[in-house]
C-alpha cells in the first residue's frame, strides 16, 4: 500500500530524512518510531505529498507522490503535528468545510460529520467555536478531519499527544476498529503506544532507518540473551549477597549477575545469560541444592523501552546502523547533532 | 468550481466572524463620506455664486464631483488593499492550516482563485460604501450613469490586480505584518510610479506608465471605456493569481 524507497529529505542545512525504504502491506497498522528530530514529521509530509522528496521515491497505493499527487492526496486522510485547525469556525463548520474539500458531495456530508463526530466522541462540543476547545478536543477534532473522507490510508503524527488516558484508549480503539480495511501509520514516541496498537514498527533516529519489523520479533531479536530476576529469601543474615552472588555466577551459562538493594529481608539479582543460552533450570537447581530458598524466578523481557534507546543509543554512538547503508561520513553527522532539539 | 466556491465561501466568513470586515468597511465608508461632503459643498456654493451672478455654465455633477470623488476611492483602496490580503496565506502557514489545504485533493489554482474571490467579495462590501453616497447623487443632480459605471468597473479592476498582487506576497512569509506591510509598500510605489511618469516623458518612463495600475485607471475616471485598459488589468489578475499558484507549489520546494 505505501511504499517507500531511497527516500532522503533535506532541508537547506539539515538532512532530515536519510535513503529510507520500507513497505506497509494494506490493513497493517504500523508504528513510527523515534526520538525527537529524526524526521518522522518529515517522511509523514512527503508520504503526504506536502513536501517533495529530495531523492527516492514514495508511493501510496501505487501513485507516485510527486508524479500523481491528485490520486495520493484522495486516498489518504492526514493528521498533521499540530491539528490544522481554523480558530473562528465551529466543530460542525470545520468538519463540513474539511470533509467537502476532500471532495465528499453535499448530499453525504451532514451524515459523514455526524458518524465521525461520534466516533470520535465530540457530540457535546459540536457548535463549539474551535478556539474555545482543550487541546485534547482539538485533537480529536483533528482525528475526526482525518477520518471524515473514510481514506485508504491513515497518517497520524502523533494522534494521542494531548489526550487524557481515556481518550488514548477510546482512540487505540477506534484505531484497531479501523485497521484491516485502512492502512494506518502513526508516529510517537511513546512505545506502549506501538506495542498495544501496532502490528509492526519502523525505528527511525537522526533521519535513518534503524530497525523495521514486526512488534514481537523485534522483541525477541534483540533478547538474543534471557534477562532472569532471582530473588532469595535470607534468614538471619544467611546466606550473604556474596555467597549468592558467587554461587550464581558460576552457573554454566551466565554472563552477569548484579545485585539489588534486598527488601524484606529478600536479596534480588537480575542475571543475564550468554547468547542462546537458556538458564533458567540451571539457576533455580544451583540455589536449592545450596539449601537456599528461591522465593521467585521470572524471565525479564526487554522492554520495547529497552530496545528503542539501545538502538537509537547505538545509533548516534557509532554511526551503525543494521538496516540501511553507511554513505555519510561520520563526522557530518555530529554537526547535526545540536541542530535535531530545534523542534 | 466547486472547490473554488467552497474556499472563497470560507475567506468570506471568516473575514466576515471578525472585526476586520467592519472596521474596513467603516472606514472607508467614512473617508469616503467625508470626501463626498467636502465636494458637494463646494460645487452648491459653486452653483449658488453662479445662480446669483446669473448664468454661467452650468454644473456638472459628474465631473466635478463623481470623477474627483471615485478617483478618490482608487486612491484609498490601495491602503485597504493589504490589510484584505495579509492574511490571506500568510495566516495558515502561521498556524499550520496550509498543510490541510496542500494535502487535500484541491489544485493549488483553485486554492489561489478561491481565496483571491474571497477577497474580491470583501473589497466588493467596501466599495459598496460608497454606493449610497453616489445614489444620493442620483436623486438630487442628473448625473449621467454611464461614466459613474464605467469608473465604478474601474476600481473593480484595479482593485482586481491589487489583490492578486497582494495574495501573491502574502504566499512568501508566515507572517502577516510583513506581508501587509510589503504589499502596502508595493501600492505605495505603483502609486507613486504613476505620478513621477507624469513629469517625464522618456522612453522608460512611458514604459513604466504603461505597466502602472493607476494610470490605467484614469481612462476608467473619465468614464472612457477603453478594451485596452480592461484588458491590461485582466492579463495583470491572471497572471497574478498564475504566479501565486506558482509560488504557492514552490512554498514545497523551498520549506
Ligand atoms: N522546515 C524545516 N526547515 C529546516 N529544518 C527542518 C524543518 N523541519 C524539520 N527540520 C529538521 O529536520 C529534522 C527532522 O525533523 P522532524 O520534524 O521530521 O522530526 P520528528 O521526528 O517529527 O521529531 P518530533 O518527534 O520532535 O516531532 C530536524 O533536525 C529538524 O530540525
Ligand atoms: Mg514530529
Amino acid at each position: 500500500m505505501i511504499k517507500v524507497e531511497g527516500l532522503t529529505k533535506r532541508y537547506a542545512r539539515t538532512v532530515a530524512v536519510d535513503n529510507i525504504s520500507f513497505e506497509i502491506e494494506k490493513g497493517q497498522i504500523v508504528g513510527f518510531l523515534g526520538p525527537n528530530g529524526a524526521g518522522k514529521t518529515t517522511t509523514m509530509r512527503v508520504l503526504t505529498c506536502f513536501l517533495p522528496p529530495s531523492a527516492g521515491t514514495a508511493s501510496v497505493a501505487g501513485y507516485d507522490v510527486l508524479e500523481n499527487p491528485m490520486e495520493v492526496k484522495k486516498r489518504i486522510g492526514y493528521l498533521p503535528e499540530t491539528p490544522p485547525l481554523y480558530p473562528e469556525m465551529d466543530v460542525a463548520g470545520y468538519l463540513d468545510f474539511a470533509g467537502r474539500l476532500k471532495g465528499i458531495s453535499s448530499a453525504d456530508i451532514a451524515k459523514r460529520a455526524d458518524e465521525v463526530m461520534e466516533k470520535c466522541a465530540l457530540g457535546d462540543v459540536r457548535y463549539k467555536l474551535i478556539s474555545k476547545l482543550s487541546k485534547g478536543y482539538r485533537q480529536r477534532v483533528g482525528l475526526a478531519q482525518a477520518i471524515i473522507h473514510n481514506p485508504d490510508v491513515l497518517i497520524l503524527d502523533e494522534p494521542t499527544s494531548g489526550l487524557d488516558p481515556k481518550q488514548i484508549i477510546e482512540i487505540r480503539e477506534l484505531l484497531k476498529h479501523l485497521a484491516g480495511e485502512h492502512t494506518i501509520i502513526l508516529s510517537t514516541h511513546i512505545l506502549s503506544e506501538v506495542e498495544h496498537s501496532c502490528e509492526r514498527v519502523i525505528i527511525i533516529s537522526q533521519g535513518k532507518l534503524v530497525a523495521t519489523d514486526s512488534v514481537s520479533n523485534l522483541t525477541n531479536r534483540l533478547r538474543g540473551s534471557e534477562s532472569v530476576a532471582v530473588e532469595i529469601e535470607a534468614l538471619n543474615g544467611h546466606p550473604t549477597s556474596a555467597e549468592v552472588q558467587q554461587r550464581l555466577e558460576q552457573v554454566s551459562g551466565v554472563s552477569r549477575v548484579v545485585g539489588k538493594d534486598p527488601k524484606d529481608g529478600r536479596m534480588s539479582f537480575e542475571v543475564e545469560s550468554l547468547q542462546g543460552r537458556h538458564i533458567r533450570s540451571d539457576l533455580a537447581r544451583s540455589v536449592v541444592n545450596a539449601g537456599w530458598s528461591l522465593s521467585e524466578l521470572r524471565p525479564v523481557g526487554l522492554s520495547l523501552e529497552e530496545i528503542f534507546l539501545q538502538l537509537t543509543a547505538a545509533e548516534a554512538k557509532a554511526g551503525h546502523k543494521p538496516e540501511a547503508k553507511a554513505d555519510k561520513p561520520m563526522d557530518q553527522k555530529k554537526d547535526e547533532q545540536p541542530e535535531a532539539p530545534k523542534q | 468550481m466547486k472547490n473554488v466556491l467552497l474556499i472563497c465561501n470560507k475567506e468570506v466568513k471568516s473575514y466576515f466572524v471578525s472585526p476586520i470586515a467592519y472596521l474596513l468597511m467603516a472606514f472607508f465608508g467614512l473617508i469616503f463620506g467625508v470626501g463626498f461632503y467636502t465636494a458637494t459643498r463646494q460645487l452648491m456654493q459653486y452653483s449658488f455664486q453662479m445662480q446669483m451672478q446669473g448664468g454661467g455654465p452650468s454644473m456638472n455633477v459628474n465631473e466635478q464631483i463623481i470623477r474627483p470623488l471615485l478617483g478618490f476611492a482608487s486612491t484609498i483602496a490601495l491602503f485597504l488593499v493589504p490589510m484584505i490580503t495579509m492574511r490571506l496565506f500568510a495566516e495558515e502557514k502561521k498556524t499550520g492550516t496550509i498543510e490541510l489545504l496542500l494535502t487535500s485533493p484541491v489544485r493549488d489554482l483553485d486554492i489561489v482563485i478561491g481565496k483571491w474571490a474571497g477577497a474580491m467579495t470583501l473589497y466588493l462590501c467596501v466599495l459598496g460604501m460608497s454606493v449610497l453616497d453616489v445614489a444620493l447623487l442620483f436623486a438630487w443632480g442628473k448625473p449621467d450613469w454611464k461614466p459613474v459605471l464605467v469608473a465604478y468597473l474601474g476600481l473593480i479592476l484595479q482593485g482586481g490586480v491589487l489583490l492578486a498582487v497582494g495574495a501573491f506576497i502574502s504566499t512568501l512569509t508566515k507572517n502577516q505584518i510583513i506581508a501587509g506591510g510589503v504589499t502596502f509598500f508595493v501600492c505605495l510605489l505603483l502609486w507613486l510610479l504613476s505620478w513621477f511618469t507624469e513629469f517625464n516623458s522618456s522612453a522608460l518612463s512611458s514604459v513604466v506608465n504603461y505597466l502602472s495600475i493607476v494610470t490605467h485607471f484614469d481612462n476608467f475616471a473619465k468614464g472612457v471605456l477603453d478594451s485596452k485598459d480592461v484588458v491590461f488589468y485582466l492579463s495583470f489578475i491572471f497572471f497574478g493569481l498564475f504566479l501565486t499558484s506558482r509560488s504557492l507549489e514552490s512554498l514545497r520546494w523551498r520549506s
